[in-house]
């Protein structure tokens, strides 16, 4: 294992790591990270694998084109602090990243490598320098914080788009306030992924960074509520919204409006912020369900699943209508789901949730599913088969069908465009229909990834750093002048 | 952190609780409401704005306690401080001038139903109010809904203060009476009241607004928890509501929802009694 000069057939010839796991029987009990993370040997060896591409295919892959083959040869030369310095430079929350990026349709879906064999475990890598970078307390390098610049910037949300926008901003000496609804930061980060495949830890660390870099954070404010956000325009420079797609998709079957049916908003939320369940005297309670139904095949089901099964759920059901092959959630989440016992009813739709007579959910009625012909989105459209009808036992139900913009904040703001789908519309930069107000993530993407988010934090930050240290108007009076 | 300015107990188990939240203060509505949290850890819990002094920067809050989560808020001392106050949520209350109106309020309901009587009367109608308790120490407000109310009618069921029986007995007789009956009915208290109100007042046509009390998460429509059937459509009380016409709520699921945690609320409390009782 000595130094970075092998030859490409020495690296070809290193098999991929294997990413070590809590064993499944034991995990689907707990909340622990399931993922434990590489060796500093395991990391190494791994790295060696990259051939160091010119043209790097692998950084078109990611949205924030972090330098990938850099951080990656920097690991395999055993010098990972400059391995989590190269992350910094485009990734404001690389441990996050490392751990939830589908890597399997970004960055490692690029990767030479990945022609013939599999592609270099660049997800795994960048948790690896992270980690590290955060157990030894290295602080990401900024470029010496310039002095104040006397402009103020509110961003609204604590998620992963508006701690970018904030961290990226504030580091060009801009004052920053970040306004909160909830009584905690992370916006999905926090309430929505769990602690077994996100520690908590990890969202505390980043946004006490950005704590340490002057940024102002206020919970409980509800912008639309609280303040509106003509009020947040008068008082501040600029305004990045960073709101997200916080309101839930209703599934609009009977029975939806049963006890122990829940949407995977309020489920997620009641454990992943409030505790419910992860110990026995919290305050925020939680129906546990013996058998637990999951309608969806996002993400969003998996997490949900998964957790019924560490709440003690016999059986964890995902009822998905199309089948395993079209799933959108994370390859690796799909895996650990089976591993832990998840029992995944596919080509299945529901119909109606049965009531037991005393308002709770007894049985989730449903339609077999068999696969017709693509649809617009290119995927084999399911449709039923005629009579195949079969009831599930559920005393839990959850919907995980997605989720929409959330119309608190753009309802109070008749001038604030939106598209058909009610997210805000926003150009390239994050730009709206508001003079110096962007937005960005979610809210104008509907259910994207967390990196998405963070790359248009980072663009519109930006932009709002040239609006506001003035370049913008002096071209506009050269223009005029001209 | 918000900090508590004064806490008074009007009632067996029933607090005015004054706290301090400018932002809130400033924007809050009749018929709003906040998301509190006692302590790191605790339960979010919705209460209704009860009144506001936005010079101060104060809100007011009327709390019952009734389980483990209001017991611990109505017990924060003076200078002591809740860890979070969101708000103000909800739509306010719609304020219209009906002319004469009924405004009726069941045991905490009555806290819900100040800030919007208040607000009617204000606008310049003639508000009649009807409340009622178990015993007399359980009514709560009469001298402050008698400053605005043209008339305040007091009901206990068991005849220690006003008429013994329920609100919806004088209810009742205020709508047989051509020279009294109102053109709104307002009306909050426990779902059985709200629901007898309802059948009162539905074959007579007269409008009637409830507040509805679901149980909520986040209140700003992220969750779904408070959804609740209104004229066989699902609303979320928390951003829709939480008032609503009462002739198409659907009170049978709002019951029943009200239910799912039963089990665990007792245990809750029952935790707290042991705890007080080893302290
Ligand atoms: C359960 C689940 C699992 C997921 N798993 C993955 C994954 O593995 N990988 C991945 O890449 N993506 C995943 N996603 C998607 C990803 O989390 C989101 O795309 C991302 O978080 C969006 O970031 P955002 O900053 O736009 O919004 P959010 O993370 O939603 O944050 C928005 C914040 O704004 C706050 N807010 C809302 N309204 C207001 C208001 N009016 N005033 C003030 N604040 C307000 C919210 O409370 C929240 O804190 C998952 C999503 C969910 C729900
Ligand atoms: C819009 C709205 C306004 C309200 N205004 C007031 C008010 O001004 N004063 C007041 O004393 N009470 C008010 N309530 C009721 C108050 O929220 C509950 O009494 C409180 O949540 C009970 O919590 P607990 O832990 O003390 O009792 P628990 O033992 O948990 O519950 C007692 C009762 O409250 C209900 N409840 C429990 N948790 C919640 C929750 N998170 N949301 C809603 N209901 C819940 C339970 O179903 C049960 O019926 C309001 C409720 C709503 C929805
Ligand atoms: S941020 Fe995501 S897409 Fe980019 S390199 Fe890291 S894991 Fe890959
Ligand atoms: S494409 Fe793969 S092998 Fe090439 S630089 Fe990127 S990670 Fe390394
Ligand atoms: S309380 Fe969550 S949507 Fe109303």
């Amino acid at each position: 294992m000595s130094g970075n000069n092998l030859t490409v057939k020495e690296r070809l010839a290193i098999p991929r790591v294997t990413m070590s796991e809590l064993d499944p029987s034991g995990r689907s009990g707990n909340f622990l990270e399931v993922n434990t993370g590489l060796s500093k040997e395991q990391a190494m060896r791994e790295a060696q694998r990259c051939l160091k591409c010119k043209d790097a295919p692998c950084v078109d892959g990611c949205p924030v084109q972090i330098d990938i083959p850099g951080f990656v040869a920097a690991i395999a030369e055993d010098d990972f602090h400059t391995a989590s310095v190269i992350l910094h430079r485009d990734n404001a929350l690389p441990a996050v990243c490392g751990r939830v990026c589908p890597q399997e349709v970004q960055c490692e879906a690029r990767c030479v490598l990945g022609v013939k064999g599999k592609p270099v475990a660049i997800g795994y890598l960048e948790r690896f320098a992270a980690d590290w970078a955060l157990n030894h307390g290295v602080k990401p390098e900024r470029k010496h914080l310039p002095g104040s610049s006397g402009k103020s910037v509110a961003v609204i949300g604590c998620g992963p788009a508006g701690i970018t926008a904030a961290a990226e901003l504030a580091a060009k000496g801009h004052s920053l306030k970040i306004f909160e609804a909830l009584h905690d930061t992370g916006g999905v980060l926090r309430y929505g992924i769990p602690e077994f495949r996100l520690p908590k830890e990890i969202v505390d660390t980043e946004v006490a960074r950005l704590a340490s870099m002057g940024v102002e954070i206020e919970c409980n404010v509800v912008v639309g509520k609280t303040i509106t956000l003509r009020q947040v325009r008068d008082e501040y420079d600029a305004v990045f919204i960073g709101n997200g797609a916080g309101l839930p998709v209703m599934l609009g079957i009977p029975g939806e409006n049963l006890k122990g049916v829940y949407s995977a908003n309020e489920y997620l939320t009641r454990v992943n912020l409030m505790g419910a369940g992860q110990s026995a005297d919290c305050a925020t309670p939680i129906i546990r369900g013996r058998n637990v139904a999951v309608i969806g095949g996002g993400n969003t089901a998996m997490d949900c699943v998964r957790v019924a099964r560490r709440l003690g759920a016999e059986r964890a059901m995902l009822v998905y209508r199309r089948s395993e092959a079209e799933m959108p959630a994370r390859l690796e989440e799909i895996k650990h789901a089976k591993e832990e016992g998840v029992e995944l009813i596919l080509l299945t739709a529901p119909l109606e949730i049965i009531a037991d007579g005393e308002g709770w959910s007894s049985a989730l009625r449903c339609q077999k599913m068999q696969l017709g012909e693509p649809d617009a989105s290119g995927r084999r459209k399911p449709v039923p088969i005629p009579g195949e009808i079969f009831d599930l036992e559920a005393d839990v139900v959850i919907n995980a069908l997605g989720t929409r913009a959330n119309p608190l904040l753009t309802s109070t703001e008749p001038e604030l465009a939106l598209n058909r789908w009610k997210n805000i519309e926003a150009d390239e930069d994050g730009a709206t229909s508001l003079h110096r107000v962007y937005a960005g993530g979610d809210i104008v993407r509907g259910g994207a990834t967390v990196i998405l988010a963070m790359g248009d934090g980072k663009k519109a930050a930006a932009a709002i750093h040239e609006i506001l240290s003035g370049s913008v108007a002096r071209l506009e009076k050269l223009f005029q002048a001209g | 952190m918000f900090e508590v300015i004064d806490n008074e107990m009007l009632a067996p188990n029933l607090h005015r609780i004054v706290v301090r939240a400018p932002r809130i203060a400033a924007a809050r509505k009749a018929g709003q409401f906040v998301i509190i949290r006692v302590e790191k850890g605790g339960e979010r819990i919705p209460l209704t704005i009860g009144d506001a002094d936005s010079s101060r920067g104060t809100i007011t809050l009327f709390v019952q306690a009734v389980g483990a989560t209001t017991r611990k808020l109505v017990a924060i001392p003076v200078k002591g401080h809740m860890r979070d106050v969101a708000g103000p949520l909800g739509m306010p209350t719609i304020i219209e001038t009906w002319g004469r109106v009924v405004c009726v309020g069941g045991g905490v309901g009555t806290a819900v139903l100040y800030p919007m009587a208040r607000a009617l009367a204000e606008a310049g109608n003639e508000v009649t109010s009807i409340i009622g308790g178990r015993s007399g120490e359980l009514v709560i407000l009469a001298d402050e809904l008698s400053e605005f109310s043209a008339e305040t009618l007091i009901t206990t069921e068991d005849g220690s203060l006003g008429r013994q029986g329920f609100v919806t007995t004088v209810l009742d007789e205020l709508l047989r009476d051509p020279a009294r009956s109102p053109n709104a009915v307002f009306a909050v208290g426990p779902v059985p009241m709200m629901r007898a109100v309802v059948e009162m007042t539905r074959s007579r046509g007269i409008k009637t607004i409830v507040s509805l009390n679901p149980i909520m998460i986040d209140g700003t429509g992220m969750c779904g928890g408070c959804r609740v059937l209104i004229g066989g459509e699902t609303r979320f009380a928390c951003v829709d509501g939480p008032e609503f016409d009462g002739h198409l709520v659907d009170f049978d699921n709002l019951t029943d929802r009200l239910t799912t945690y039963r089990e665990h609320e007792c245990r809750a409390v029952a935790q707290i009694s042991v705890n007080r009782e080893a302290a």
